[in-house]
């Protein structure tokens, strides 16, 4: 007689008809050599001599996961989020994701060498348009840019205003100076007259050890770390004015979970009401201006031991209207557009932080 | 209940693994050291691939730095968020007690039984081959 | 007023470091009289900051504030009626670079705070201080002074240049646990780096709210170097750091380790599950909702009642300084265990 085996399948599909917008991907270059084209001579030398990232910054914790990934995220051959067909598959038809916004870990404004860095910001948003915006209409984008320097980032900001399909300036949480400061201010002033948010994503080296109290030793805090970087720059952006002095400018915090914005608000308050003689430029309460102005993606998603507590936070924070569903794909620490989101979360609610709020923030259709 | 031919025996070699879908679960089959062990490849977390995930030893420490290896080869971790299950037990590895994934129960049965005993096609038609009664079969079993 | 209270900080400042000359050798009495050394001066309550000192704390001539046993026991220890009041002496030896300046003027303070405050005043208690950035010249003190009665705990600045968890720093935790002293992570500190992964803040205020974030990082460290069980009898005490952002804090924890542990294996149990067994924290300056029911929500969200530590912080103001507010307004039985129960215990004090 003869038996039929089953087949194998990889995942299971998604049974759900909820739009769901995806605010947090990361796209990679599979070979440095395809940013030849939109780089000068002089720089596809150093490219070719010294890569994209910088080799002497101090803060390599080896990741658990090789390139931080899924290990189920690799396209036979290539690394992940490499190759646009797999990343279509994989993750943009397997959840039927209206739109994806990538946020390609380059960070050019991690190079010492200005030239250079400005070089790469270009070449790579280049390259975002000819392999990834061009083939895929539901995709979309942030601008790379030098952050470092904040005329060059205002001239790509330029460069980039008037394709729609940008719609983000891409910064890292952990950078030369808290981001409030001065020297960033060009940039802000780019952004926010061509309305794009600035994204302050997981990530970066600024050149000082990865915490306030020195190097820690393990990837652990490396990345289970990361709020406490994206605090300071909460806090940097929030008591330099920023936002007095563009109103308009939106931020999205990226990739640092969101569960300690209500205790921060509460804190930064009562240091302002306190402190308020040293910063008379401010004209309201640090929480008035991160209602206004901050947005924040989901992942990685807190999770607190009750469905209650998470109802306390959400009920705490009070910003139903700013909460940003991400994945992070191809990332190990990825959220399931089916799972990370409590179920006990209200229908109203879960399409806001599904796909509405992102869709309002963005303008997407 | 019901049994499912997932493989020959001699298909998944010691340290192997064969993934197969029965009746819309995913399922891996496992062989630690000649005993077969079946589990749901859906991590009770956020419902990642777990049975494609990679497999390594129990680690351990009593102090810091003080690294101990045990049980090579049958702790599975997610490819997901890494959350580290025992393939004998399906139970994970942070809380025993409450977070498991789902085991089948995992039976070696030989083509002479099988022509006899009930058994059951697979949903889908993906490898057919023919039962041979000198051949030992790997059977799953599922609660519908 | 509560017939029990215990205030778990207060700050003892050194009036000048003329007032350390009885306690220091020849060499430095001469050395502070001739050179422009005349104690740390970066400080972490610069004098021009409004939290640094409430306004009924001010003394004449310019004394700091603090610096007086009188005013201070009618401010605090009389004020609330405390059975028990913790000094901690926070003078910045950390900022001191040279080994030999920083430990002969912890020997010299930790002498200073027996003769003129402990002997002088029965309820209180008090932090040692150390050169905290020489580990070995720490571990002299401790062993020097730590068997005196009158302190119980040893006082760490919270923002350091290395993070609390890395091994260099377990010669400390060992004195600790062999003289039975608590570990206090105390608010501020000024070793010389930034205090945040990017850099200098521009404002006094930004660093005064990144302490928070400080406290984050140190707790991690703690945790994740496995510091609790290489030390299973140790306790940390988190003091003038808010509380509000632990619960938080605790989730995140759990939720890495629970993906992340093979990279640091000795840590067997939930990160929070450490945290409530091993560290305590004060409770002012409060970082407090507008909502009292979400504080109420925060409190049961730490997942132990016996967390929280009265303290007064005096003189630092806070917003609110009633004292028919917060936690004597918490209902029962959690306001006991706060304003007296939970200090009692970790400390180890009887009635």
């Amino acid at each position: 007689m003869t038996l039929t085996l089953p087949k194998v399948q990889t995942a299971p599909a998604l049974r759900t008809r909820e739009a769901v917008i995806d605010c947090d991907i990361h796209n990679t270059i599979p070979d440095d050599k395809l940013l030849h084209p939109y780089l000068p001579a002089r720089w596809r030398q150093h490219l070719d001599s010294f890569g994209i990232g910088f080799y002497s910054q101090g803060a390599y914790y080896p990741r658990q996961h090789m390139n931080a990934a899924r290990t189920d995220a690799w396209p036979p051959g290539k690394i992940p989020g490499s190759d646009l067909d797999f990343l279509r598959a994989q993750l943009l038809d397997q959840w039927q994701i209206d739109y994806g916004l990538l946020n390609p870990l380059y960070l050019a404004g991690e190079q010492v060498i200005p030239d250079y860095a400005d070089a790469l910001a270009t070449a790579l948003n280049e390259w975002l348009i000819h392999h990834w915006l061009d083939p895929e209409p539901r995709l979309r984008a942030c601008v790379i840019v030098n952050y470092e320097d904040g005329e060059s980032a205002a001239a790509e900001i330029e460069r980039r205003a008037t394709d729609s399909r940008f719609v983000q300036v891409l910064l890292p949480a952990r950078t030369r100076e808290p981001l409030g400061r001065r020297k960033y201010w060009k940039m802000y002033e780019a952004a926010e007259r061509h309305g794009l948010p600035v994204g302050i994503h997981f990530g970066g080296a600024g050149g000082w050890p990865i915490t306030g109290a020195g190097w820690p030793s393990f990837y652990f805090e490396d990345h289970c770390g990361m709020p406490q970087s994206i605090q300071s720059q909460v806090i940097s952006l929030v008591f330099e004015g920023v936002f007095d002095r563009f109103p308009d400018l939106k931020v999205v915090l990226i990739e640092g979970g969101f569960a300690w914005l209500p205790p921060l608000m509460w804190r930064l308050d009562r240091s302002w009401r306190l402190l308020r003689d040293e910063v008379p430029h401010l004209k309201r309460a640090p929480s008035e201006y991160i209602r206004q102005h901050f947005w924040f993606t989901t992942q990685p998603v807190e999770e607190p031991g009750t469905p209650e507590h998470f109802r306390q936070l959400l009920d705490q924070l009070n910003m139903d209207d700013r909460i940003l569903f991400s994945t992070d794909y191809p990332h190990w620490d990825f959220d399931s557009p089916g799972m990370a989101i409590p179920g006990s979360v209200p229908k109203e609610l879960r399409r806001k932080i599904m796909s509405e709020n992102a869709r309002a923030l963005y303008k997407l259709e | 209940m019901s049994k499912h031919i997932v493989a020959t025996v001699n298909e998944i070699p010691v340290g192997g693994r064969k993934l197969v879908e029965i009746e819309g679960r995913s399922i891996g089959v496992f062989n630690l050291g000649g005993e077969f062990f079946a589990l749901k490849s859906r991590c009770p977390h956020q419902g990642g691939p777990l049975c494609e995930g990679k497999v390594g030893s129990l680690v351990e420490a009593d102090v810091p730095g003080a690294y101990t290896l045990s049980r090579p080869g049958e702790m599975l971790r997610c490819p997901w968020h890494s959350w580290e299950f025992d393939i004998r037990t399906g139970q994970s590895w942070w809380h025993p007690a409450r977070m498991r994934v789902a085991q089948y129960p995992v039976t070696v049965e030989d083509g002479a039984a099988l022509e006899s005993a009930g058994w059951q096609k697979g949903p889908y038609v993906a490898e057919t081959f023919r039962v041979e009664v000198n051949q030992q079969y790997l059977l799953v079993e599922i609660n519908p | 007023m509560p017939t029990s209270l215990i205030d778990c900080d207060i700050h003892n400042a050194v009036p000048s470091v003329q007032a350390l000359f009885p306690y220091l050798p020849e060499y430095w009495r001469e050395y502070i009289s001739q050179s422009a050394f005349k104690g740390p001066i970066d400080t972490s309550y610069p004098v021009g900051a409004a939290t640094s000192a409430r306004p009924d704390s001010t003394l004449p001539a310019g004394a700091p504030a603090g610096s007086d046993l009188e005013v201070l026991r009618v401010h605090t220890l009389d004020a609330w009626n405390a059975e028990y009041g913790l000094l901690n002496c926070a003078y910045a030896l950390e900022s001191l670079h040279s080994p030999y300046a920083a430990a002969t003027l912890a020997t010299a303070i930790n002498e200073w705070q027996i003769e003129h405050w402990l002997a002088k005043e029965p309820r209180l208690r008090a932090s040692l201080v150390v050169p905290s950035q020489y580990p070995d010249l720490a571990v002299k003190e401790i062993d020097r002074v730590g068997h005196h009665s009158g302190f119980v705990q040893i006082f760490l600045p919270v923002h350091s240049l290395a993070p609390y968890g890395t091994r260099q720093w377990f010669p400390v935790y060992e004195a600790a646990v062999r003289h039975d002293l608590v570990i206090g992570l105390h608010f501020g500190g000024t070793p010389g780096n930034p205090p945040t992964a990017s850099g200098w803040p521009s404002y006094y205020a930004e660093e005064y709210a990144n302490q928070a974030q400080l406290f984050q990082s140190q707790v991690m460290s703690l945790i994740v170097e496995g510091v609790f069980e290489q030390f299973p009898a140790l306790r940390v005490a988190l003091i003038e750091s808010g509380f509000t952002w632990m619960p938080s804090l605790m989730w995140r924890l759990d939720k890495e380790w629970r993906g992340i542990r093979r990279e640091i294996p000795w840590v067997k149990r939930l990160p929070s599950d450490y945290i409530r067994a091993h560290i305590r924290m004060t409770t002012q300056p409060v970082d407090a909702p507008s909502e009292p029911d979400h504080l109420l929500q925060i409190i049961d969200q730490l997942g132990s009642d016996e967390m929280l530590m009265f303290s007064t912080d005096y003189p630092h103001l806070h917003d609110d300084l009633r004292q028919d507010a917060f936690p004597l307004n918490l209902p029962e039985p959690l306001r006991t265990k706060v304003i007296s129960g939970n200090a009692r215990a970790f400390y180890r004090w009887s009635r």
